[in-house]
């Protein structure tokens, strides 16, 4: 059961994170409450990893304050989960599923020890909710990417975090298991109150899901719901330069950001995905 | 050929390996533990680059009058060291072992070359050897695998969740720069133990080929150490038991029983796989419950 904390479950005032004289986002104020689903935006190297890093204390902030329910990033704290993205694992692995789950609550233990009777509990019962009770004793090195993605979301819920940290986890993932994975993470934070944190390159499998979308872009960023941040005029604004957001087919497009050449930004839409039947998000 | 076996005398044989036997058990435990790891962390390459040096610090020893059993360890930990202090990456650490590896045989050669003592002590070094190890070097032995096994232990879950989950393993505080100078310094060790029973240029089959083997047929993270340590104690038991009834080293059993169980091991994952090992019954992808068409 997730105890909901009373206040913010992630908070941000005047933050900054510079290597050098490289900015790459300064005076970030953000509250995050408990249940809000938060997408994060950005070209490539605008610091959206880097956020991920500072809120789990791998990453000290240039600048400004970072509280988690109240208290400052410790390392490797249980009330943060995190999901990286789909990498796939060798076929050797000599881990199962449910093994894989395990460690999310212990793996960072040092010595011999017997998991409890409710340890075991919890694990059945993070995998189950996200529906991988049936291959729960398959070994993880043969499953398919969208299972192991189930697999590693049940891993970063076991602890019953409060805040749930995902970077890029529907990468490399197909259309549906796409839907399926971001709709697991939607079913947790309304049923279980956690904050969840969304760093992708790609909103549109999650575009009617998010609350508010931080888009990160030249140094600045602009923070709040998706209809009023991914439009012409506020992109163009942060970019400084003339930037295009179009609606094809309920799908959101971004044309003309500097950073990517040709101009079509490949966080949102590429020509060929554009073409797949179906593939937009239920808007 | 009549020298190759010789069962004969077996009995009184039997008595007169028995260090070595209890030797080759503890072995056979510490490095099929050691090297559940060793495929996991895809070392196998820094097992070989270790024994050359150990075998060098153990030459070294003979040809000193210093005890070959603490030259091999000094070769070990002095190059598991320098592996895991120069490569951190696994580009860096395969560069660093090929370059250390050639001089490590090198040195070992010519400390055995200038050497001029038996040469069955000479050989041994390369190839192992079942009546070298006396009391003394019992107890050296037997003190070296229990600090292994004790370090193993402590670091079990930490390193497996490191080495198979490195991302996730960060965020949750498990510190991997730590865990992976103490699992070179452990292998070091353990490789030590190998280079004085197998031989350097057969550490090989008891560090690598029975966790291999294991990993063929189980994902059990209890199972598959169980098995690679069994794989491994039976390799170095029966090849000295095998050994004892000829005149040819241990090595050619050891290495041949470990293969042979490696050989099985694959039929059967080639079976099992056929069968539909890691399948499941249902199809379980889309979400259990219906997608909201719109959320408010």
């Amino acid at each position: 059961m997730s105890t909901a904390p009373s206040g913010p479950a992630l908070s941000l005032r005047g933050a900054g994170m510079s290597f050098g004289d490289r900015v790459l986002w300064s005076g970030l104020d953000l509250e995050l409450q408990p249940g809000e689903f938060l997408a994060v935006l950005g070209p490539n190297g605008a610091g959206k990893s880097t956020l991920l890093k500072a809120v789990l204390g791998q990453q000290p902030l240039s600048a400004g304050q970072l509280l988690i329910g109240g208290r400052l990033p410790g390392r490797g704290s249980d009330r943060v989960g995190y999901v990286p993205q789909q990498k796939s694992m060798d076929a050797a692995t000599p881990l199962r599923a449910r093994d894989l789950v395990a460690l999310g609550i212990d793996g960072h233990r040092w010595g011999v020890r017997r998991r409890t009777a409710d340890e075991r509990q919890r694990i059945a019962d993070a995998l189950a909710a996200v529906g991988a009770t049936g291959y729960a004793d398959a070994p993880i090195g043969l499953l398919s990417g969208g299972e192991q993605q189930r697999v590693r979301i049940a891993q970063a819920l076991a602890t019953d975090p409060a805040l749930l940290l995902c970077d890029e986890p529907l990468l490399s993932l197909d259309l549906r298991h796409q839907r399926a994975v971001a709709d697991m993470i939607d079913r947790r934070r309304r049923e279980h109150d956690t904050a969840v944190v969304f760093v992708t390159h790609e909103i549109n499998p999650v575009l009617d899901l998010v609350d508010r979308v931080l888009y990160i872009a030249a140094g600045s960023y602009r923070i709040g719901p998706p209809g009023e941040v991914l439009s012409s005029e506020t992109l163009s604004e942060l970019y400084r330069t003339p930037v295009d957001v179009l609606t094809v087919r309920g799908r959101i497009v971004v044309v003309g950001t500097p950073d990517e050449p040709g101009g079509c930004h490949h966080h949102d839409l590429t020509p060929e995905t554009a073409a797949q039947p179906g593939g937009g998000a239920a808007r | 050929m009549n020298g190759l076996f010789d069962f004969e005398d077996y009995g009184a044989l039997l008595g007169l390996v028995h260090n070595s036997l209890i030797a080759a058990a503890l072995l056979g435990v510490v490095g099929g533990l050691v090297g559940v790891f060793v495929q996991v962390r895809d070392m196998q390459f820094a097992v070989h680059g270790i024994s050359e040096l150990s075998f060098a610090g153990a030459a070294a020893a003979l040809l000193l009058g210093g005890s070959v059993a603490l030259g091999s360890v000094v070769g070990s930990v002095l190059a598991a060291a320098l592996i895991g202090g120069l490569g951190v990456r696994a580009r860096d650490r395969n560069s660093v072992i090929g370059v250390l590896m050639p001089f490590g045989l090198g040195l070992g050669v010519l400390f055995l070359a200038l050497y001029e003592g038996r040469a069955a002590n000479k050989f041994g070094l390369l190839t192992g050897q079942i009546v070298a190890v006396d009391t003394v070097r019992l107890g050296w032995l037997v003190g070296v695998s229990v600090v292994v096994l004790a370090g193993m232990a402590v670091i079990w879950r930490p390193l497996m969740f490191t080495s198979v989950d490195p991302e996730v393993a960060a965020a949750r505080g498990v510190p991997a720069g730590l865990l992976s100078v103490a699992f070179t310094l452990l292998l070091g060790l353990a490789v030590s133990l190998a280079v004085q029973v197998v031989g350097a240029l057969l550490v090989l089959s008891l560090l690598v080929t029975p966790a291999a083997a294991a990993f063929r047929v189980t994902a059990s993270p209890v199972l598959a150490p169980v098995l690679s340590t069994v794989f491994a104690v039976v390799s170095a038991v029966g090849g000295i038991l095998l050994a004892l009834g000829g005149s040819i080293p241990i090595s050619p059993f050891v290495t041949t029983i470990s293969f042979a169980i490696y050989l099985v091991c694959r039929v059967i994952s080639v079976r099992r796989r056929r069968a539909g090992w890691g399948k499941r019954g249902t199809e379980v992808v889309p979400a259990a419950t219906p997608v909201p068409a719109s959320i408010p």
